[in-house]
């Protein structure tokens, strides 16, 4: 038993044993460090604190910058699922033959060697909410992983994190196909509601034995009516907006917005919901729905206390996939406070995901995730220096 | 008597721009010298009259003086390829076709000029698409305040007004017939047509100034000497590290002005392009993919090509990238470890030069038009705003303008067009 021991602490990969030092360390668990220190064993963070206070012991490697966060968390994407190159075989996020899928899940479609996500880990980014995206009424699941590991269940923190919705234009059909307006998407999407509810009651009512068959799809959504899958709804629109609210209202499921381009428009219903907003990225195109997009939105989402995160979303063409690093630096730019900003990429980013037990802040007992940079994280020329994902260094190229 | 009356009406037409102007305080960045701590800037007739140390300037007496201590003044920003306006060039009938001018179909109350001239552009050249082999008659515009493409336009001595001709290689030009299906077919459509363009403007030379010996006007063959001629600089998309040399090949063989644009692959062939004495115009993108020739892209292309000792610049291809964030360009090239003054005339004179108008923009030089940003910070730092963009004395853009500031914002109404169906609504029942 001893000898059993003793042979899994040794293959632990060397470098289990970790420090990072930095002049200044963002744990987002406490006000920020000046010359502080983050002890990493076996993979979790063991302590952080001032270096005065905490002495790394021996035997533990040093990795040195002048600014450390924790590993930053993109709260909304399609990487691994909407490849690098955008041919149709690396093209994995919207499935086009029905409307209504909440069944297909992510994990099932994740390339987790996909050269775009080794590509944000190289800008610190260690933790992306990924999966199906919008571009159908309800397109599929969506999971959390981490940025490394060789394979979907290597990466994979939450396997089925929320159900992607779009409404607007980009959720409606082309053709005789449904839906084809506004009107009928939100009616189609009720139906499907109303009937994953009686669904749920015939199978809870049901004798053993007696129970009806399982629908795949209507077993998602009756696990959305029960609260334990959020709807991740994308809606541009002010009146998009108000729909994915009144739908809210009725079925009582957990709600997260998603794009939210005018929600600036409907702060006060936004903030009464109570509903969390992952914003658009900062530079998205303003095209289409999204025209009246402002910059300003992720700062005056936040100082109207409305919990805020950031996304790199979905691109069709060039760049493939956005960095979410940098559109919060453009938020940033745009009156969004310094530590606000990098808590929306972190610890309230983690929190909106459900997963900040684990993630988000360098406080003891989380998982060992840090950035290294050489300087302000959201300037330009600054470089991410360094990025650790469960305690293994696996990027030191600056980037 | 006739002399005076000239020069009142000269005097009354330019008034604004008569008078001197005095920005005093700010960081100077003249590019094409070392920059200033406290320097003075004087304008004067849309022209810089001076720029350097305030020691150094004497301020002209009844001049309007503006304190921008704190401030930092560098020249107006060239972008060497753009879509704003609208411009619509090219159409579906052809894969080459000189004759069409994207002077004919820009908007320029279009919001995207606004929003270019928040971000601190002060000249740009705008061009068609990138679906052709050769798409049209690209536009160097001023971004004046204005109402017509008219009012924009840069005139050239003899008449012409400025502008490039657009070409393009690889996928972006390849469809069904009559258009190339492959890359070979690409080079041999476009050597057939520069070969004909040969022979016609040897036609012309040989008819001299005799009428009856001349072909018959042509307009596609017309734009193609004139870029045989080195009247119009050829933009050539491209991406490819063996596209990119299938550029210079063509050029080799037919001896036309060239500027390199996107130059995904630079870095792969950054002495080549050193060796062939051709500039590039460069876009970053925030990461690679999105289409096959830009699988390789990356921040580090600057760098490369100056180690390479070529020449280079910036491009924002609005909207592919956002004209209000076109510093941010050459902030990441200095990212990917290009130098910081590389990267600045990758803004401004370098692109200047590449529109051949080095002699009139780029830098801040006694003589030149009077086209400069004020920024409230470092160019290359992401918390830096553009406060004002003037062109030729004139204020075009100023953040502190709660209208000018939505455009830089974005915000309700920041992508309508000036010329919307509403706008046009009231016109026309006014007109009832």
């Amino acid at each position: 038993m001893k000898a059993w021991l003793l042979w899994g602490a040794l293959a632990l990969p060397a470098a289990a044993q970790l420090a990072v030092r930095g002049d200044s360390v963002y744990t987002m668990d406490g006000p920020p460090l000046r010359d502080g220190v983050v002890l990493i064993r076996d993979g979790k963070i063991e302590r952080a604190g001032a270096a005065r206070e905490v002495a790394i012991p021996a035997g533990y490697r040093t990795l040195r910058a002048r600014v450390v966060t924790p590993g930053l968390i993109d709260a909304h994407a399609t990487v691994g699922l909407s490849g690098w190159l955008n041919q149709p075989h690396d093209q994995e996020h919207v499935d086009r033959s029905a409307p209504v899928q909440p069944e297909l899940r992510a994990i099932d479609a994740y390339d987790p060697r996909e050269r775009l996500v080794e590509y944000l880990r190289g800008f610190g980014i260690t933790t992306v909410h990924t999966g199906h995206g919008p571009g159908a009424l309800v397109s599929g699941q969506t999971m959390v992983v981490k940025t490394a590991g060789r394979t979907v269940e290597e990466a994979v923190v939450v396997p089925e994190a929320m159900i992607m919705v779009t409404l607007g234009g980009q959720g409606l059909e082309s053709g005789a196909k449904a839906p084809g307006t506004r009107g009928k998407a939100a009616a189609m999407l009720r139906g499907e509601l109303i009937r994953a509810q009686e669904y749920a009651g015939k199978r809870e009512k049901a004798e053993a034995g007696k129970e009806p068959a399982r629908d795949l799809r209507l077993d998602v959504l009756a696990r959305v009516l029960r609260g334990e899958l959020p709807l991740l709804v994308t809606a541009h629109k002010a009146y998009d907006i108000m729909t994915a609210l009144r739908l809210q209202k009725e079925f009582g499921f957990r709600l997260v917005l998603d794009g939210a381009a005018e929600s600036y428009l409907v702060l006060d219903a936004v903030k009464a919901a109570g509903v969390p907003v992952i914003i658009h990225p900062a530079m998205l195109r303003t095209w289409g729905e999204a025209e009246n997009l402002s910059r300003e939105t992720a700062a005056t989402l936040k100082a109207a206390g409305i919990p805020l995160a950031m996304q790199s979303g979905f691109e069709s063409y060039v760049p493939k996939t956005r960095v979410v690093l940098f559109e919060a630096a453009i938020a940033v730019k745009h009156g969004l406070r310094f530590e606000d900003a990098l808590a929306a990429l972190t610890i309230d980013a983690a929190r909106i995901l459900g997963v900040d037990r684990r993630l988000g802040s360098l406080a003891a007992g989380k998982d060992a995730d840090l950035a290294l940079y050489d300087g302000d994280p959201f300037e330009y020329a600054t470089h991410c220096t360094g990025v650790v994902i469960n305690g293994q260094v696996v990027s030191d190229t600056p980037r | 008597m006739k002399v005076w009356w000239l020069g009142l009406a000269a005097c009354l037409g330019l008034q604004a721009q008569g008078s001197s102007l005095v920005f005093r305080g700010a960081r100077l960045i003249p590019v094409s010298g070392p920059e200033v701590p406290e320097g003075t800037l004087v304008v004067e007739g849309g022209k810089i009259r001076a720029a350097g140390a305030a020691s150094g300037i004497q301020v002209p007496p009844g001049a309007r003086v503006i304190d921008v201590r704190g401030k930092t003044i560098m020249p107006g920003l060239v972008d060497t390829h753009s879509h704003i306006g609208a411009p619509a060039g090219a159409d579906a009938s052809a894969p080459i076709q000189p004759d069409v001018r994207i002077l004919d179909s820009l908007n320029v109350r279009a919001a995207s000029l606004q929003k270019a001239r928040s971000g601190g552009l002060t000249t740009v050249n705008i061009m068609p698409g990138s679906g052709h082999l050769l798409s049209g008659q690209t536009l160097y515009l001023k971004l004046r305040e204005g109402k017509t493409v008219e009012d924009l336009l840069i005139q050239l001595p003899g008449g012409r007004v400025a502008g490039g001709m657009k070409m393009a290689n690889g996928t972006n030009s390849r469809r069904a017939a009559p258009f190339p299906g492959t890359r070979g077919k690409s080079a041999a459509l476009v050597r057939e047509q520069f070969i004909k363009a040969q022979e016609y403007r040897a036609k012309l030379q040989q008819a001299g100034e005799d009428e009856s010996k001349k072909p018959p006007r042509d307009l596609r063959m017309e734009g193609l000497v004139e870029v045989l001629d080195g009247q119009r600089v050829v933009h050539f998309h491209t991406h490819r590290h063996d596209d990119i040399l299938t550029v210079l090949r063509l050029r080799q063989e037919f001896g036309f002005k060239l500027v390199l644009q996107h130059v995904s692959d630079a870095w792969l062939v950054a002495p080549e392009i050193a060796r062939a004495g051709v500039a590039s115009s460069l876009v970053l993108l925030d990461s690679p993919g999105g289409k096959i020739e830009a699988k390789d892209i990356n921040f580090g292309n600057a760098a490369a090509l100056e180690r390479a000792g070529a020449r280079f610049g910036f491009h924002t291809d609005d909207s592919v990238t956002d004209s209000r964030l076109f510093l941010r360009i050459a902030a990441l090239a200095v990212r990917a470890g290009c130098s910081r003054q590389k990267a600045l005339e990758g803004l401004t004179l370098a692109g200047a030069e590449m529109l051949e108008l080095q002699d009139r923009i780029g830098s801040l030089a006694p003589g030149k038009d009077a086209d400069f940003v004020i920024l409230s910070g470092d160019p290359f730092s992401v918390y830096t705003h553009v406060e004002q963009t003037w062109v030729e004395g004139r204020k075009v853009f100023d953040r502190a303008d709660p209208k000018d500031r939505l455009y830089q914002t974005g915000g309700y109404g920041a992508s309508h067009d000036e010329a919307d169906h509403s706008e046009l609504h009231g016109e026309a029942e006014a007109g009832r």
